[in-house]
């Protein structure tokens, strides 16, 4: 079974964690491009590049070693703190 | 009086020589035909001579019937209980069954043993497992894969360091430390006024890291924290560096195990330092005070994880806190004061009062701004060996705040704006005026600390002090 923790909180927010809040535009915002390192996901990721250009976002790109283990610190850590979001090519 | 349609409930263990040793009381009373319906707490196949015996190593039935002692033996009428006895005793026994004879070779009396279902750890459990939940916070699942303590983190439960995850269990343990309903509220926790209940304030100090017996002065210190004079709201919203200091003094702090003496004010006590730290996660996670929002805090101050200690009450001569505060010796208190962090003063010359005071009065100078006056309150944490200057020249702590009010009142020409090339100061209106440093009352002196080292501690307080901030307050520990 789950464990189950009693809430310490006036319980004003939802019992579910809450996801961050999105942008509300692209223009002037840094996207990450993430490739997972599966076959074409960089046909996806040069398309949605081309596509977030023309909004007037600007974009980075990222890759990981390998698509089966979770991204490096260090992939997530540069995310984190050069992006306003990110995107996660999952495609073949 | 026994009728021939009672039944009765025997609660046995194999681990216990008395259980073993009315085994043929119990077969004698089988075979005179009373129905018996015996629960083992550790073995079901024990006691192997009598027919109707149920296992109980779950200890359901025994927490059910609130078994406390084995041999327990209920009468029953219907499923209602008439009369218990426990242990052996024979002519309890003889009573509960309404017969005239009964294991004539048995000794007359031998006492029980602990019922498994209330050994130390175990009520609790039962009481989760087959009782009824009385508390009434919102119960969040946490996932398989999730860390607790993480979980606690990513809901933004914790100050920054690790929290123990609440679980119901270890928050019905917290509850045992306090005779107060978990639902009672005891106020509105600034700054989001959300009501906090006795259940909210143990859910926070488990997480802290308290003890059970902790809880009475954590929910005193929540308590003094929310009486008006103490401004919680505006002192969680500032941008000063205050945060609430709590000294506890009374027999509880020996109860405790609360450290007054060598480094009272830093790291390595429980009580000190999880007593401090649960009132900090009572405002951030009920009352929602958090940096980034209502806590506006320019640098803020390593209190602000905790601040808590005891006061030195050994030296009889000289008055506690709480007993210059109107209260007795025998009472048990907390005091908070509005407190910035701490700031040493060396004095390893002085063997005089007067020199002392003039060291003391020297350091005090610099509280908030060297040239503000009529400012921020403060307290002297005073070391043992610069208490015995005093006493042993028979000086009484209001003797030495008197005079430490002298030496640090200055004339308000030195002090205003613009006066040694300092664009800060007080206004030009007091240049005329002789200008106390602190306002009647706003110097306190508390004892704790080491026996070796002629250091003691000044703990400035907030610049909004008195009717337009913060006063200290004391609240007794019940």
């Amino acid at each position: 079974m789950n464990q189950v923790v009693l809430d310490p909180t006036a319980e004003l927010n939802p019992a579910n964690r809450a996801v961050l809040p999105r942008l509300n535009q692209l223009g002037g915002k840094t996207i990450g491009l993430l490739d997972i390192n599966k076959p074409r996901g960089d046909k996806l990721l040069d398309r949605l590049e081309t596509l977030l250009n023309n909004e007037g976002a600007q974009v980075r790109r990222y890759n990981k070693p390998t698509m089966t283990r979770v991204a490096p610190l260090e992939v997530k850590q540069a995310i984190a703190s050069e992006c306003d979001a990110v995107i996660e090519a999952l495609a073949d | 009086m026994t009728e021939q349609h009672d039944s009765y409930l025997v609660f046995l263990k194999r681990d216990c020589p008395t259980c073993v040793l009315v085994e043929p009381a119990l077969r004698e009373l089988e075979s005179a035909g009373k129905i018996l319906q015996v629960w083992s707490q550790d073995d079901p196949e024990f006691p192997g001579s009598l027919t109707a015996v149920g296992d109980d190593r779950e200890l359901e039935q025994s927490y059910h019937w609130q078994v406390e002692t084995v041999p327990t033996v209920i009468r029953l009428r219907g499923d209602k209980e008439v009369e218990r006895t426990e242990g052996w005793d024979r002519a309890a026994w003889l009573n509960l069954f309404g017969t005239q004879q009964l294991a004539e070779d048995l000794p007359g009396f031998r006492p029980g043993c602990g019922s498994l279902s209330v050994q130390p750890g175990v009520a609790e459990e039962l009481a989760l497992r087959y009782g009824t939940s009385s508390l009434q916070a919102r119960r969040i699942e946490i996932a398989e894969l999730e860390d607790p303590l993480e979980a606690c983190y990513a809901r933004g439960w914790s100050d920054g360091l690790p929290v123990v995850p609440p679980t119901e269990l270890r928050v019905i343990r917290m509850l045992a430390g306090t005779h107060r309903e978990p639902a009672e509220i005891v106020g509105l926790i600034p700054p989001d006024l959300q009501p906090c209940s006795i259940e909210k304030i143990a859910i926070n100090a488990v997480m802290a890291g308290c003890k059970p017996e902790y809880l009475p002065v954590v929910i005193a210190a929540v308590e003094a924290a929310l009486i008006d004079e103490f401004c919680m709201h505006g002192l969680l919203a500032t941008t000063w560096f205050s945060s609430p200091m709590i000294i506890v003094n009374g027999p509880i702090t020996k109860a405790i195990g609360m450290n007054s003496g060598g480094n009272a004010l830093g790291q390595g006590n429980r009580a000190n330092a999880t007593i401090g730290r649960a009132l900090q996660l009572v405002i951030r996670n009920v009352g929602g005070g958090k940096p980034g929002g209502v806590d506006r805090a320019t640098l803020g101050n390593p209190g602000k994880y905790t601040f808590c200690f005891a006061e030195d009450e050994s030296e009889q001569r000289w008055q506690s806190v709480a007993q210059q505060r109107g209260f007795e010796s025998q009472q048990s208190t907390v005091t908070l004061f509005a407190a910035d962090g701490v700031q040493g003063i060396a004095d390893q010359k002085s063997r005089e009062p007067e020199s002392l005071c003039r060291s003391l009065a020297a350091s005090l100078l610099g509280v908030g701004h060297r040239k503000f006056a009529m400012l921020s309150d403060a307290f002297i944490v005073l070391c043992p060996e610069h208490l015995r200057v005093f006493t042993n020249a028979g000086w009484s702590k209001q003797q030495v705040l008197d005079r430490l009010f002298e030496l640090t009142t200055r004339s308000g020409a030195e002090l205003i704006n613009g006066v040694d090339g300092i664009a800060e100061g007080m206004p030009e209106f007091v240049k005329d005026m002789q200008l106390a440093k602190f306002k009647p009352n706003g110097l306190n002196i508390v004892c704790a600390g080491g026996t070796a080292g002629l250091f003691s501690a000044i703990v400035p307080g907030w610049l909004a002090s008195g009717d337009m901030g913060s006063s200290p307050v004391t609240k007794e520990i019940v």
